[in-house]
């Protein structure tokens, strides 16, 4: 289990070194006013200039050495406080990109996106606030306190009886604030949601008039994370008025019980007169306290929600299987699967076949009939209950998660490309030779056009491509996958924005350029398939027929309906 | 589709005092809780003062042993305790009261770069990380919430107690307070000087924190691909070096604002040191008494302690401003033109299109449509082919008027589009695009998007149309089931589907196809294929498609390359010309 604790330890000795440097700071400035009242009360009296300039020089000093203390030690918090961020942002990107997918779904991105920005953000506040605060306040506190014992133990308990009061409001408010301040994140992914959705959908939006409705539908996500924003925030109001009430009922009741001991001549009026200087150090250190519980509330909140993700279960967990092998003789079998995301209804069952090395698997079938999940099982996205799949006759689950995905080139389906460079959205941060790239673009049809952009394999790409039209999006992709020549090539609908003559160049260097690739590829398109070597038909997740073209032609009906929509009627034209 | 730039505004470069005044705007929108926070402030420090007053002649009332006087000690502690009551509950009214105000101030803030997102036009979204508007909205907004809701009393406060001493002071020696004239201005000089300093710095931390964002929406949106390419680490690698700058950039924020607190309280001692000083010489030359000196440096202590609460605040009030740019630079972003004031309001429009010598460019020196005509009579069916980046999107992009075109006039029933309002425009399409894309909400309500009283039993029907009602039963909840944004249980194609019936729902006159079939299977195409013809009946349909079975039916085909049209005419006719056309048919025979 890691919590805050386990991100701080390794500081620990930095901390402890600025928190000696700031106590010696803050005690410099407490010697401050006494060399002050010393001047005043003594030194001026007695009218000696030398020894006015000599405590004033003092004076002077005490001040420099705190200052240069103080800058010091606070400039030691920042460096803290950076270093622990740097670590746990690290280290939560580090599991967001690794968590399984199954829990992130569960999280989902927007949830994961804010926690590793806005809550990492209130967290540093608070470790860098916390130092900062945290050493004059219980300081002045605590030395104001010992100082009360020091005058008068019976007028201190008096004093001392009203602190378990402050503690239980300070813990109280504390302990509800923090969960009130995950209710606000809470909020705000809701609304970090609105906003990613309208960024990503906005033509959508546009084209369907719907600007009024999403201002609508964010009023009201902006109207929640308000109302949360401020439960929260008065939770911690409070906190200050409470405490300063309690210090000055103290206050009354130190004058009530010393006018009884002054009358029984057990104390004397200037010690009360004492106690009220006292009380007002504390009280002014008293409200950094408060200060420090309201981002202490919100700091813990967000750790919290950043520490649920550390956590979690990730793929680095799993480890390598001992399950037993397969047949050696195929690339790539899968034996009797079935699966289910939600363990609700099957999303695959009893699916089975096997691809020697250099045989290409075609699965054709009506969305969500499963084609999709046979790709991410293959890629142990998600892990089986039922049957096994092999790899070069070894259990998929014996092989440590990259490993395994390293034999692979994949095109997905609504697959990904980011804001840099054609080469090195090409390159995938492998290393790839220039000339290994430019032979993957040749394959995969996309050499001419990236050989007309502004600086061709240089050209920057916006985020998602979104400067490159449909069909060059899926060509750089394809480009990717070729581009370290892999084993076992994936592509799943990676060509249905290609024009007929396009995917045809394509499928013919496919079959020419890769012959020992074993393949599967998932298409809408009859044509992108019939070569291939065995075709599946699926049906809600079963194998409805399998087979090559020819024979699928013949008896399938499934596969003739899918056929003779497209080919079919043109053929005889 | 390449980006049209336009410079945004360089947020550094906004001025303080202008970034003052638009934020003071925003106080003022609620000027009377404002000034209820003012006025219960000032009663409750009022209250405060008073109670080491009662305090004082209270310690005196006690007086010697024996000789207590209890009935004036009690009476005293009355006093002192409605003092305290009074404080705490004005103290507490006055934290209310900001909550309030800082909380709506900041819901408006939000509320207002929503709205105004929402009027950008669409390239703005491929130029900024979706990610860094994210970051703007959430926590810029965040940093000026936190600033606004203590800073401003914190600052108000002190101004008043500064003058009240400074007075006080002037009273007592007027020679004593020439220190003052030497450290404050040192105080302000230094403030300043700091302020020049750590002002780009904060700009820089707000902005890497933006990019970090960015990075981190980006990558996390495509981490089934990063898995699959066993590319964590190298990601990761690349998430260092920014999370470096954005830790980084904190800290040298830090490290130069935390100077300023720590030197204004040591220029502060010094002041105190010369006051002992000099009151000392004034003393020996009997210019003051040690009571009135003490008084002074009492005062001394109050006015100088509200200046070093407000330098210390200082280093808050530069991230919120700078965190102000940052959401006033995004305010600024020019929004799509608006509308001629006596622009068009089209209403149930026949459906008529036409393009006349339409040219436009997304950068300008490389045209994408070069001299376009075309003109659609009411209920036609346009396919437009060619091969990629030929600038078919580009086409809707204008009809829409998602951009308006360099030269030409595109007409829709005799209007010229630009001179009618983009609203009532655009809700003559309807529209499916190649990105599918639904919101986290029901299926109902995704389906039901675009036609406002659409029933239960429209959506049924669409559905069954479009042959995914069967699904929508399977699942659990029904239309009910809510849709989350990588939602395990619905495929790219039924999301496709999906989106084909949001646009069956839609009654208007024109519709829009951008590949729309792209990732429907070919067993379910055939029946949306039947019920698309049904759709598309009396529309003016322009459809981009490569599916030879949707291009058919068309009653006109555009063949387009390089932004011009080379060929047009139905497929029979295109086939006989031998051209493009039939060469780009006849290529799904081969291999």
């Amino acid at each position: 289990m890691k919590n805050l604790r386990t991100y701080l330890r390794p500081w620990m000795k930095m901390m402890i070194i600025g928190f000696l440097i700031k106590t010696t700071g803050t005690f410099l400035e407490l010697l401050l006013p006494g060399i002050l009242s010393r001047i005043i009360d003594e030194i001026v009296p007695a009218g000696q200039m030398d020894q006015i300039i000599l405590w004033g020089a003092l004076m002077v000093i005490a001040s420099l050495l705190a200052l240069i203390f103080n800058i010091t030690a606070n400039r030691n918090a920042s460096r803290v406080a950076r270093n622990v961020t740097r670590n746990i942002r690290h280290d939560l990107f580090d599991k967001a990109l690794y968590l399984t997918c199954e829990k992130t779904d569960a999280y989902t991105i927007p949830s994961i996106e804010s926690r590793l920005t806005s809550d990492t953000y209130h967290l540093h506040r608070m470790i860098g606030m916390m130092q900062r605060l945290g050493v004059r306040a219980p300081i002045i506190t605590i030395g104001g306190l010992i100082m009360t014992f020091v005058l008068d133990p019976y007028l201190a308990l008096v004093f001392l009886a009203v602190i378990p009061f402050m503690i239980i409001v300070l813990v109280l408010r504390a302990t509800r604030g923090v969960a009130m301040y995950k209710k606000v994140q809470k909020a705000n992914d809701k609304m970090v949601t609105v906003v990613r959705e309208n960024s990503q959908g906005i033509r959508v939006i546009k084209a369907l008039s719907k600007v009024p409705y999403e201002k609508n539908r964010f009023h009201g996500v902006n109207e929640h994370l308000k109302g949360e924003e401020v439960r929260a925030s008065r939770m911690m109001a409070m906190i200050n008025p409470a405490m300063n009430f309690l210090l000055y009922l103290g206050m009354v009741g130190v004058i009530l019980v010393g006018a009884r001991r002054v009358d029984l001549g057990l104390c004397k009026t200037g010690r009360i007169l004492a106690f009220m200087s006292y009380f007002q150090m504390i009280s002014r250190s008293l409200m950094a306290v408060s200060r420090m519980f309201i981002m202490y509330s919100r700091g813990m909140a967000s750790s919290a929600r950043i520490m649920e993700v550390l956590n979690s279960s990730s793929e680095k967990d799993i480890v390598r299987g001992t399950y037993p092998d397969g047949d050696p003789q195929y690339a790539l079998e899968f034996r009797d699967v079935t699966f289910s995301y939600l363990g609700i209804r099957d999303n695959l069952q009893h699916i089975s076949f096997r691809l020697k090395k250099g045989q290409t698997l075609g699965i054709i079938g009506a969305t969500g009939s499963g084609k999709s999940t046979i790709l991410s099982l293959l890629l142990r996205f998600y892990d089986i209950k039922e049957g096994a799949i092999y790899l070069n006759g070894r259990d998929i689950r014996n092989y440590a998660p990259d490993e395994l995905r390293q034999m692979f080139g994949v095109v997905m389906q609504n697959d990904f490309l980011f804001r840099d460079t054609v080469a090195e959205n090409i390159r995938f941060g492998r290393e790839v030779s220039f000339e290994k790239m430019k032979r993957a673009e040749k394959n995969a049809q996309a050499l001419a056009f990236i050989g007309e952009l502004d600086g061709q394999e240089e050209y920057e790409l916006t985020t998602k491509g979104t400067n490159l039209s449909g069909g060059q999006r899926q060509r750089v992709l394809l480009s990717r996958a070729f581009a370290a020549d892999p084993g076992f090539l994936l592509l799943d609908d990676s060509s249905s924005a290609l024009d007929y003559k396009t995917d045809a160049a394509l499928r013919k260097a496919l079959q020419e350029e890769y012959p020992d690739t074993t393949m599967i590829i998932v298409a809408q398109r009859v044509s992108s398939i019939k070569n291939c070597d065995e075709i599946l038909v699926l049906e809600h997740g079963v194998i409805n027929g399998r087979g090559t073209h020819d024979q699928l032609n013949e008896n399938n009906e499934l596969y003739q309906a899918i056929a003779q929509s497209q080919m079919g009627g043109a053929l005889f034209d | 589709m390449t980006e049209k730039t336009k410079p945004s505004r360089d947020e550094t470069k906004m001025p303080s005092s202008e970034v003052a005044k638009r934020l003071m705007k925003y106080v003022l929108r609620h000027k009377y809780l404002t000034l209820a926070a003012v006025v219960t402030t000032l009663c409750g420090n009022l209250a405060a003062l008073y109670i080491p007053h009662y305090s004082g002649l209270a310690i005196d009332a006690i007086g010697e042993m024996g000789h207590v006087n209890f009935d004036n000690v009690l009476r005293l502690c009355g006093f002192m305790m409605v003092c305290i009551v009074l404080n705490s509950v004005l103290a507490y009214t006055t934290q209310l009261l900001l909550i309030r105000i800082s909380s709506s101030i900041t819901a408006e803030m939000r509320r207002e770069v929503f709205d105004h997102l929402l009027e950008m036009p669409v390239n703005f979204f491929d130029r900024n990380a979706a990610g860094d508007i994210i970051s703007r909205i959430s926590y810029d907004i965040d940093t000026i919430n936190a600033s606004l809701s203590s800073d401003i009393v914190t600052i108000a406060t002190s101004v008043i107690t500064v003058v009240g001493s400074f007075i006080m002071m002037m009273r007592i020696s007027r020679t004593l307070c020439i220190v003052f004239f030497i450290t404050t201005p040192l105080i302000f000089y230094i403030t300043r000087h700091r302020a020049r300093v750590v002002r780009p710095l904060f700009s820089k931390r707000s902005r890497k924190l933006g990019e970090l964002n960015g990075f981190v929406e980006e990558m996390l949106s495509g981490h089934k691909t990063i898995k699959a390419y066993g590319q964590e680490k190298t990601i990761l690698g690349r998430f260092d070096s920014r999370n470096e700058e954005a830790v980084t950039t904190y800290y040298e924020a830090d490290y130069q604002g935390s100077i300023v607190g720590p030197t204004v309280t040591f220029i502060n001692n010094l002041s105190l040191a010369m006051i002992s000083g000099l009151g000392g010489v004034l003393f020996l030359n009997k210019a003051i008494s040690i009571g009135n000196i003490s008084a002074f440096i009492l005062y001394s202590k109050r006015f100088s302690g509200p200046i070093s609460g407000a330098a210390e605040v200082m280093a808050e009030i530069q991230s919120a401003f700078s965190a102000s740019r940052r959401v006033f630079a995004l305010l600024d972003e020019p929004a799509e033109k608006k509308d001629d004031e006596d622009a068009v309001v089209l209403d149930h429009v026949q459906g008529s299109v036409e393009m006349e010598d339409v040219r436009f460019s997304y950068v300008p020196e490389r045209e994408i449509i070069h001299g376009l005509s075309l003109s659609a009579e009411p209920g036609r069916m346009i396919a437009i082919v060619g091969p990629t980046g030929a600038g078919k999107t580009t086409i809707i992009n204008l009809l829409m008027r998602f951009y308006d075109p360099d030269s030409g006039v595109i007409r829709v029933d005799g209007h010229d589009i630009l001179h009618c309002t983009r609203d009532s425009l655009r809700r003559q399409f309807s529209m499916v695009l190649q990105d599918t894309w639904l919101f986290q909400g029901t299926i109902f309500e995704n389906i039901a998007y675009g036609s406002e009283n659409a029933t239960m039993d429209d959506v049924v029907r669409v559905c069954k149309a479009v042959e995914i009602h069967d699904f929508v039963m399977s699942l659990k909840d029904g239309y009910d089931t809510v849709l989350s944004d990588d939602g395990v249980n619905i495929s790219k194609g039924q999301k496709q589907l999906m989106t084909i019936a949001r646009a069956m729902l839609n009654e208007s006159k024109m519709l829009i196809l951008d590949e729309a079939t792209s990732n429907v299977d070919s067993t379910t195409e055939q029946k949306i294929q039947r019920a698309m013809l049904q759709l598309c009946r009396g529309k003016t349909t322009f459809v981009i498609a490569h599916r030879l079975s949707t291009i058919k039916e068309a009653d006109m085909i555009l063949v387009l390359q390089n932004g011009t049209v080379i060929e047009r005419g139905t497929h029979e006719q295109l086939l006989a010309a031998k051209g493009f056309y039939a060469s780009l048919f006849n290529a799904q025979w081969e291999a």
